[in-house]
């Protein structure tokens, strides 16, 4: 089982973005799951999402307190929530920021992950830029799909057109393509 | 067909399948997605010919639904927490009348303090209220519940409520197998109602009935659930044959034919037991667990003959009778009168509280080390420092002030009082 | 409504004799193929407002429908009387739930009827000033937000009756009732903004807003009439004494009734869509004060001394309802 955990806050498309990852791993053939944990409506409040991937049914349903994968959305959350909680050193990590891990003061925090599976990615620029809209979820699943190969990115982009129809639907793919790409290039140059 | 989706769609799909008539609309938390999907499915017309109504509160949305009930129409409406108890009264009138109507809970704690979270206080304090309740495992059970229920409810002439566990499921994305609408058309006919108002046959529903006659009346209540032991595996039972897949029935038993300890719970905490069990049982232990499906009418025979076995059996349930004990607990102790089995009443998960596999493995762990004490009410994962802390306060202060507050600034969620 | 000019051969009294008039223009009441949805062999006290006000209500209506009618009833004076187990004396399909709700059922039952198609069937629901205004307040607003298609009924008689004459929000200044005792410097029921059913339904801008009493029974069916060619909401406010609740002689309800009116205590009017459309002018006016004293439950404002004081506060409210609804 693959478990991921996304950190954001209401607004930024968090639960949104577990269920594209549980419907891109059903178009797989897969077993999956997807669910949010969230108080009242309000934008900007923290919000986690879950996602979990099997190849054999899942049944539970608590929360992923040790995550196999962990995006956050949000780099405010950083310092504020302990978003790292339960992440083992054999997991993945990407963060939404055009800053390094460095510059985000993880520098130390990181190291106990190998470098293959450690991401930055400048999600909300790219949304911007292919939305028009500050929303980073595709981008970073398609981040995703880059780093950990769970998913593919045309199960991803499968998944986000069938939750959204159209022009909406086609710039999401583009925006988690680019950033998939860029994913790509930066594990071939590393 | 089988499609990735949330739950509450699911439902509200499996809801519209059924063919509802009238469905009476009043939102709350969680339960807020599923009349949301079923009023996009009447504008859009695939729900037709179904009347909508947006009523101004949970108890307008219940005595709508015994209306159009009365009326001759199938009727359904959703709600949750206080929802439930605000339309208490109506729960009642419509058992007392026999209305057909069918209902989802998406089960949510009751306050104070006020909590959106899952937990089974609201069905569980309405467990007398003359309501056929049932709690589904998964969303797929969930689904097909809700179509057992209109053929349930319209069989025997009484009301059924549907449990989900609020977010938990209703907000989870799993696969769920969606039935096609000639499947649930095979299963399910159209609303034949028992009484109705109709002037070609004028009757008087609802009259007043005195000392002479209550307990009958009422008697025939209780009758009609006994009835309902035998109906719902029989329902299943054609469910199955017709979908082909197993849902729905009294209980479910896991690995429990052998099995020295069993756990007892409802709803979706089950999924997490199940797991649970299987590591234990690569383990050696010997532990299964029994899930109720059908609450009330309570199936006593079933529950006691699926525990006769265990030595240990362990009730974990999201409710708890205040100053008594566990109410799933005590109903399980009814079914193993003059058995020697113990048994451990747990509450957990209050308020959404995540019951974690970690958490249940301690518990199991300290069962079988007879650390726990059987016949003394167990909370799971309570801090009992923040309780003592508080109850210090109290016995310091005469104005100590609003428990909620002084826990959650102990808790650090709220801010420390300004000096 | 239809008119008639008729000449009174009866002195002293207004009301006029069938006998008097065509055939057409008679009551439903007067009918020998009137539906009886209230039979008689009802509980009812010896000259209860209500069950007079429900008859005709009733009947009127399943005229107007051709006998294809539904009532809804709240719990109260006549949901209790009319159904005493095991009998009941409705002959028309009828539904009792709850005290608070009989307008949400009524939204379902019409609901229901009109998801079947059945065009045909109206309905009707009923319930006092308590189960209307009071407990029954939230749903009876939901029901005319949504213009749902159902006739509400209110008998007011100004008290919880049935559970033996507690004051409501319709209970006038100054009565007496189990709560509202004339105690020490009380003087009875307070003098509040009062809760104006027909005003507060008329602002929801239904299709048809009514009032009317016991005392002018052909104005009350053609009343029920004019509601049942209409669709939507509408809503009916009749005024009915209560002998036992009010102290009034049984024999005095209708007499009682027609003073509501004369001294201009009890506007009778039509409204649509939020606008009076029409009033039925006072005949001769009357002082508030012989309404008042036919009434024990106000007998405390005519004792030694009398409470001229709170009897002319009385009457400065009949004087502006006088003014405001043009009642002259």
């Amino acid at each position: 089982m693959f478990q991921v955990r996304i950190h954001g806050r209401g607004g930024q498309g968090v639960v949104t973005a577990a269920e594209l990852l549980s419907i891109a791993a059903f178009s797989e053939g897969r077993q999956s799951q997807a669910f949010p944990t969230f108080g009242s409506e309000r934008t900007g409040a923290p919000v986690v999402a879950f996602c979990r991937i099997a190849d054999l049914p899942i049944r539970s349903h608590e929360p992923i307190s040790e995550p196999d994968a962990l995006i956050v959305q949000d780099p405010t959350l950083l310092h504020q929530v302990d978003v790292f909680s339960g992440l083992g050193a054999e997991g993945y990590l990407i963060v939404n920021t055009g800053k390094s891990f460095d510059e985000l003061g993880l520098a130390e925090y990181v190291e106990r992950f190998a470098a293959a599976r450690i991401l930055t990615v400048p999600a909300t620029e790219l949304a911007r830029e292919h939305l028009g809209r500050p929303v980073p979820n595709a981008a970073l699943l398609g981040a995703f799909a880059a780093l950990t190969g769970v998913v593919s990115l045309e199960s991803v982009a499968a998944a986000i057109r069938e939750k959204f129809a159209g022009e909406t639907g086609e710039r999401n793919v583009a925006a988690a393509q680019a950033a998939y790409d860029r994913a790509v290039q930066e594990a071939t140059v590393a | 067909m089988r499609r990735q989706l949330e739950g509450s769609q699911a439902v509200a799909k499996a809801i519209a399948l059924c063919r509802p008539e009238v469905i009476c609309a009043y939102p709350i938390s969680p339960q807020t997605h599923i009349v949301e999907a079923l009023s996009d499915l009447v504008r859009s017309r695939e729900l037709a010919p179904c009347e909508y109504l947006n009523v101004e509160s949970e108890f307008a949305a219940m005595s709508a639904a015994i209306g159009a009930s009365a009326a001759g129409a199938r009727a359904y409406t959703a709600t949750a927490s206080q929802g439930l108890l605000y339309m208490a009264e109506a729960l009642y009138n419509a058992s007392g009348l026999g209305l057909p109507i069918v209902m989802t809970v998406a089960n949510r704690a009751i306050g104070a303090p006020i909590n959106i979270w899952n937990d089974h206080s609201d069905a569980m304090s309405q467990r007398d209220s003359g309501w056929i309740q049932l709690y589904a495992e998964t969303n797929q059970e969930a689904v097909d519940l809700h179509i057992q229920a209109f053929e349930l409810a319209e069989e025997l002439s009484l009301p059924v409520m549907v449990c989900m566990d609020g977010f938990v499921l209703t907000h989870a994305y799993e696969p769920i197998d969606v039935p096609t609408q000639d499947q649930v058309d095979a299963f399910l006919a159209p609303y034949e109602p028992r009484q109705v108002l109709d002037p070609d046959e004028p009757v008087t529903i609802g009259a007043m009935v005195g000392p002479e006659a209550f307990t009958e009346v009422r008697y025939l209540m209780h009758a009609k659930q006994m009835e309902a032991l035998d109906v719902i595996p029989e329902i299943a039972s054609t469910f199955s044959q017709a979908f082909g897949r197993s849902s729905g029935g009294l209980v479910r038993r896991y690995r429990s034919s052998d099995a020295e300890t069993i756990v007892v719970a409802l709803g979706s905490v089950l999924g997490t037991i199940e797991d649970v069990v299987d590591e234990l049982r690569d383990q050696g232990v010997k532990i299964g667990a029994l899930g109720i499906t059908c609450f009330r009418p309570y199936p006593i025979e079933e529950v006691r003959s699926a525990l006769a076995g265990a030595q240990r059996v362990i009730v974990l349930e999201k409710a708890f009778a205040v100053g008594l004990g566990g109410i799933v607990g005590q109903n399980v102790r009814l079914a193993l009168a003059g058995l020697p089995a113990r048994v451990y009443d747990v509450v957990a998960g209050l308020g959404g509280r995540p019951i974690t596999t970690r958490s249940l493995h301690a518990l199991v762990a300290d069962v079988l080390a007879d650390r726990l004490e059987p016949d003394r009410l167990t909370f799971l994962d309570l801090d009992f420092e923040l309780v003592a802390r508080e109850l210090q306060r109290t016995r310091e202060h005469r104005r100590s002030g609003p428990h909620a507050e002084n826990i959650l600034r102990d808790v650090g969620a709220v801010a420390a009082r300004p000096h | 409504m239809r008119e008639q000019p008729i000449k009174f051969y009866q002195v002293g009294s207004f009301a006029a004799g069938n006998r008097l008039l065509d055939p057409a223009q008679r009551t439903v009441q007067a009918r020998t193929e009137r539906s009886n949805s209230l039979t008689s062999g009802h509980r009812a006290c010896q000259g209860c407002g209500e069950a007079l006000g429900a008859r005709y209500v009733l009947d009127a209506a399943m005229r107007a429908t051709d006998s294809r009618l539904i009532a809804v009833n709240a719990t109260g004076c006549l949901e209790v009387f009319s159904t005493p187990y095991p009998e009941s004396s409705w002959q028309l399909p009828w539904i009792h739930s709850l005290f608070g709700n009989a307008p949400a059922v009524a939204t379902g039952v019409a609901a229901a009827l009109k998801v079947k198609g059945r065009t045909d069937v109206r309905v009707v629901a009923q319930g006092g000033d308590g189960g209307t205004l009071d407990i029954g307040f939230a749903c009876l607003s939901g029901l005319f937000e949504r213009n749902d298609d159902v006739l509400y009924v209110c008998y007011d008689n100004e008290a919880y009756m049935n559970t033996g004459v507690q004051r409501s929000s319709a209970t006038p200044p100054a009565a007496r009732t189990a709560t509202t005792k004339p105690v020490g410097d009380e003087a009875g029921n307070v003098f509040g903004q009062g809760k104006n059913g027909p005003l507060i339904a008329m602002a929801h801008e239904i299709p048809y807003v009514a009032t009317a009493t016991v005392a002018e029974l052909h104005d009350l069916e053609q009343k029920v009439e004019r509601a049942m060619e209409l669709g939507g909401a509408r809503y009916l406010h009749v005024f009915v004494p209560c002998p036992l609740g009010w102290g009034s002689a049984s024999s005095a309800t209708i007499e009682i009734a027609r003073l509501a009116k004369e001294t201009g205590l009890f506007p009778v009017f039509e409204a649509e869509h939020g606008e009076v459309v029409s009033v039925s002018k006072i005949r001769r006016r009357v002082p508030v004060e012989e309404y008042l004293r036919k009434q024990r439950r106000f007998a405390h404002l005519f004792g030694e001394p009398p409470r001229t004081d709170v009897i002319a506060q009385i009457q400065a409210i009949a004087d502006r309802n006088v003014e405001r609804f043009r009642l002259l």
